[in-house]
């Protein structure tokens, strides 16, 4: 073990608040805009946590209105991601396709979102009919849209219909102003458009900070994977910056409705706007959070000073960074893009948090890159990130090593609006494929996807955000893509389907699974599809050797995601839970779930709503909106067995390459687990066994763990868990199921 | 031979917990260890030494994400 060591005299000179600058068009383009509709309503702030009410906006026909938030709505959905799947389920057949009309996206942040005493309170969840998977995606995202919302008056924000024009919603939680405004003029992508509408929305310079603005880009327009923009305002780089809703092409869809962008002007933020039932225990729990941040994080995880990138070195280490499309976990050239490189890269004089009072303050940023390639070549701009997640998906897993280009993938991926983690995933699959032949120059237009050429890989991501060539292709994500080349006999399909690493249409997120079937199950047997923010039991299962047995391996896939989902409903970040703890955390019962951090939780909550809960409490309210997306799936024509495979790249080795280059490891398996002797057998023959026994043992964890969560063996909840979880009030949800059973 | 998460390691004379630490190539800051049922606080890895035979856990608290 050795902690890394922060070395200020290392850190690059540059000038953090040099960027080139788009405002000069901005008069001509707010004369563009034309009002379409326009109301007033009267501003509220939350009482408890809650304003109790939502807002309904069609932007097909130009409908507004008020709804009330109920009672039932709170108690069963909490809010978040609850009221997202809760307004999307009212709003959608099963026959719903992600472009129709009366798809959905709704943002709503929760209850707690919003105040400013705890860490990673500024949480938005955005939910909608994904066009990737054809079933309910959920995604949580940071900036100051969600909260601003709330302190503007709404719970949530529902937006429906299709418009004919570009068109942008403002609300105006200050003078009671919702308009609709048609945007003929405006700029396509982020890093433009969101500064542009932060300066022409706010009244003042004094004002930026209350501004913020949802939007996407070009990709969005051309691709099933477009992502949402969350800008917050950074008042010392005195710039706008972003946080993303990046999962299933969220950013399709608004772009799909010709939503150009989202813009909220709400009250200035001071601490008690949530209004909060006991801000005492409140202000009590945050000064103990800060403290345990101050005082441990430079020894833990410094997230702080490296944010999610610090565990880049630490993937690599336990060889569960994704290498060349998942292949590998490890990486000799992985040292030019860990965090030992990226503290040195990044701003460090300034704090980074992503909403006010975020004391672990892990949004780094990178200024002062010019940029090389496409549309903004030559421009000056700050790049968010990395994160973790980009520099493994955009960087190792597509065996792109060279640190600038990293930043220029990442810059353009968060401009065009292109989710990163679907961007690294898919395009590792595609040079896989050149790799191996399933693709060559010809087949992609005359790119060339070798491993590490970042140039071929700019260049696709250029074509997608101008709907062109193969990178139009590679923009329907790594399930069409699949499809696609089999369609074409363009190379084996059990091949094809087996490095595409997608699961219902969904691309994984950057960890090496293969050795840690719990892991397999934290991700293909998750909601929305293989994302991290379920579960993450690597070390628990693959490291500690904590969970054994299937029962104990289920028994972490029950807890976890409902533990985590709880965040979602509330309006928190995951971070702060466990990327700092206690200093005597490591004496405690279970230290892997940090219980102190979890009566924060509940105190937390308790002292916002002023509804009492406990630690069984919370989970048992993520259990109701966890089975509900369950059934919403099943609802959808998903949702069941064998909607939950996972591609077998995720359980073991494909390939010679990989076996033989962990021999020792899987020969070693063959006898410990297996009982049998691989000395005379080939390659393929020691593959053929561990694919036998690997999934097996993936079956089997998949009826255990339908039996913890109480679901039969086709994954489909029972009649008697609705019924534990209150959710048999609901007939239409008993009906779905009953037609399963 | 000492065991550490399930897994066998040799042992030499004087081992401490950061030499297991580094043996295993355990990186990662958060740590839980126990040798037996001994828990080892972090100031003390370099300092604590690990007899022969022992069983050790080194719980790595859950990251990602």
């Amino acid at each position: 073990m050795s902690q890394l060591v922060f070395d200020p005299s290392k850190v690059m000179n540059i000038d953090y608040t040099l960027r080139t600058e788009y405002l000069e068009g901005l008069e001509a383009i707010k004369a563009a805009h034309k009002v379409l509709k326009e109301i007033t309503y009267t501003p509220s702030l939350p009482d408890k946590g809650y304003t109790n009410r939502t807002l309904y906006v069609n932007v097909g026909t130009l409908e507004i209105k008020e709804k009330p938030v109920t009672q039932q709505m709170k108690d069963v959905f909490i809010g978040g991601r609850g009221f997202g799947l809760y307004h999307l389920w009212n709003a959608v057949k099963p026959t719903t396709r992600w472009n129709d009309p009366e798809n959905e996206i709704i943002i709503s942040p929760g209850p707690v979102a919003g105040i400013t005493q705890y860490a990673g309170t500024g949480k938005s969840l955005v939910v909608s009919l994904s066009p990737q998977t054809d079933i309910p995606i959920d995604s949580n995202v940071g900036g100051f849209y969600g909260p601003l919302l709330k302190f503007s008056g709404f719970d949530a924000l529902e937006l429906q219909g299709k418009s004919d024009k570009d068109i942008i919603l403002f609300i105006d939680g200050v003078k009671g102003i919702i308009r609709i405004e048609e945007a003929p003029t405006d700029p396509v992508d982020s890093h433009v458009l969101a500064e542009i509408l932060t300066h022409m929305y706010a009244e003042n310079e004094a004002d930026l900070p209350n501004i913020s603005v949802v939007s996407t880009g070009a990709a969005a327009e051309h691709s099933l994977i477009g992502m949402l923009n969350f800008s917050f305002y950074d008042r010392r780089r005195k710039c706008v910056r972003f946080k993303q809703a990046g999962r299933g092409g969220i950013g399709t869809v608004f772009r799909n409705k010709r939503i150009r962008a989202l813009v909220v002007r709400g009250p200035k933020v001071a601490g008690d706007l949530n209004h909060p039932a006991d801000p005492e225990t409140i202000a009590k729990t945050g000064i103990k959070y800060h403290k345990e941040i101050r005082e441990n994080d430079p020894h833990q995880c410094m997230m702080r000073r490296n944010g999610t990138a610090h565990i880049v070195e630490i993937m690599d280490a336990y060889d569960l960074l994704p290498v060349h499309n998942f292949q590998f976990g490890s990486h000799p050239d992985v040292h030019k893009i860990d965090s030992s490189y990226w503290q040195q890269r990044c701003t460090q004089v300034t704090s980074d948090g992503c909403w006010y009072g975020c004391s672990m303050a892990c949004a780094k940023g990178a200024d002062g890159l010019t940029v090389r390639t496409g549309p903004y070549k030559g421009h000056l701009v700050s790049v968010d990130g990395p994160e973790y997640e980009n520099a493994a998906g955009l960087g190792s897993n597509c065996g792109v090593f060279d640190p600038d280009a990293l930043l220029e993938l990442n810059f353009y991926c968060d401009t065009y609006g292109i989710c990163t983690i679907t961007y690294g995933t898919l395009t590792a699959f595609v040079m896989e494929c050149y790799q191996r032949g399933i693709l060559n120059l010809e087949r992609t237009g005359g790119l060339d996807m070798t491993w590490g050429n970042a140039e071929a890989d700019l260049e696709m991501m250029h074509q997608m955000a101008r709907g062109e060539g193969f990178g139009k292709i590679a923009g329907l994500g790594v399930k069409k893509m699949k499809e696609h080349f089999i369609k074409n006999g363009w190379g084996d399909p059990q091949l094809i389907n087996d490095i595409g690493m997608e699961n219902k249409g969904l691309e994984y997120s950057q960890y090496m699974s293969k050795e840690s079937l719990a892991q397999q199950g934290g991700y293909a047997l998750t909601n929305k599809g293989p994302q991290h923010d379920e579960a993450w039991l690597i070390f628990m299962d693959m490291v500690n050797k904590q969970l054994p047995t299937f029962e104990d391996k289920a028994e972490a896939l029950y807890y976890f995601p409902l533990f985590r989902t709880w965040f979602g409903l509330n309006g928190f970040c995951k971070l702060p839970w466990n990327d700092v703890v206690p200093a005597d955390n490591a004496s405690q019962p279970e230290p892997q779930k940090v219980p102190e951090h979890v009566q924060n939780y509940v105190d937390l909550f308790t002292a916002t709503t002023g509804i009492k809960i406990t630690k069984e409490d919370l989970i048992t309210q993520s259990a109701k909106v966890y089975n509900f997306q369950r059934v919403f799936n099943i609802r959808m024509g998903k949702g069941l067995r064998l909607h939950d495979a996972a591609p077998y790249r995720s359980l073991g080795p494909v390939t010679k390459e990989e076996y033989e280059s962990r021999a020792e490891r899987y020969d070693k398996q063959i006898v410990d687990e297996m009982g049998l002797d691989p000395a005379g057998k080939s390659t393929e023959e020691k593959m053929a066994l561990h694919r036998e026994w690997r999934t097996g043992r993936f079956s089997k964890l998949m009826d255990s763990v339908y039996t913890r969560r109480g679901w039969t063996l086709d994954g489909v909840p029972t009649l008697d868990r609705l019924k534990e979880l209150g959710l048999d009030a609901f007939p239409e949800v008993v009906e779905v199921v009953k037609q399963h059973l | 031979m000492i065991v550490v998460n399930e897994e066998p390691l040799d042992w030499h004379e004087g081992m401490t917990v950061r030499d297991v630490l580094r043996a295993r190539n355990y990186r990662f800051p958060m740590l839980v260890i126990h040798i037996g049922d001994t828990l080892v606080p972090k100031k003390d890895y370099d300092t604590t030494t690990v007899p022969d035979g022992v069983v050790m856990k080194v719980i790595h608290l859950i990251s990602g994400g």
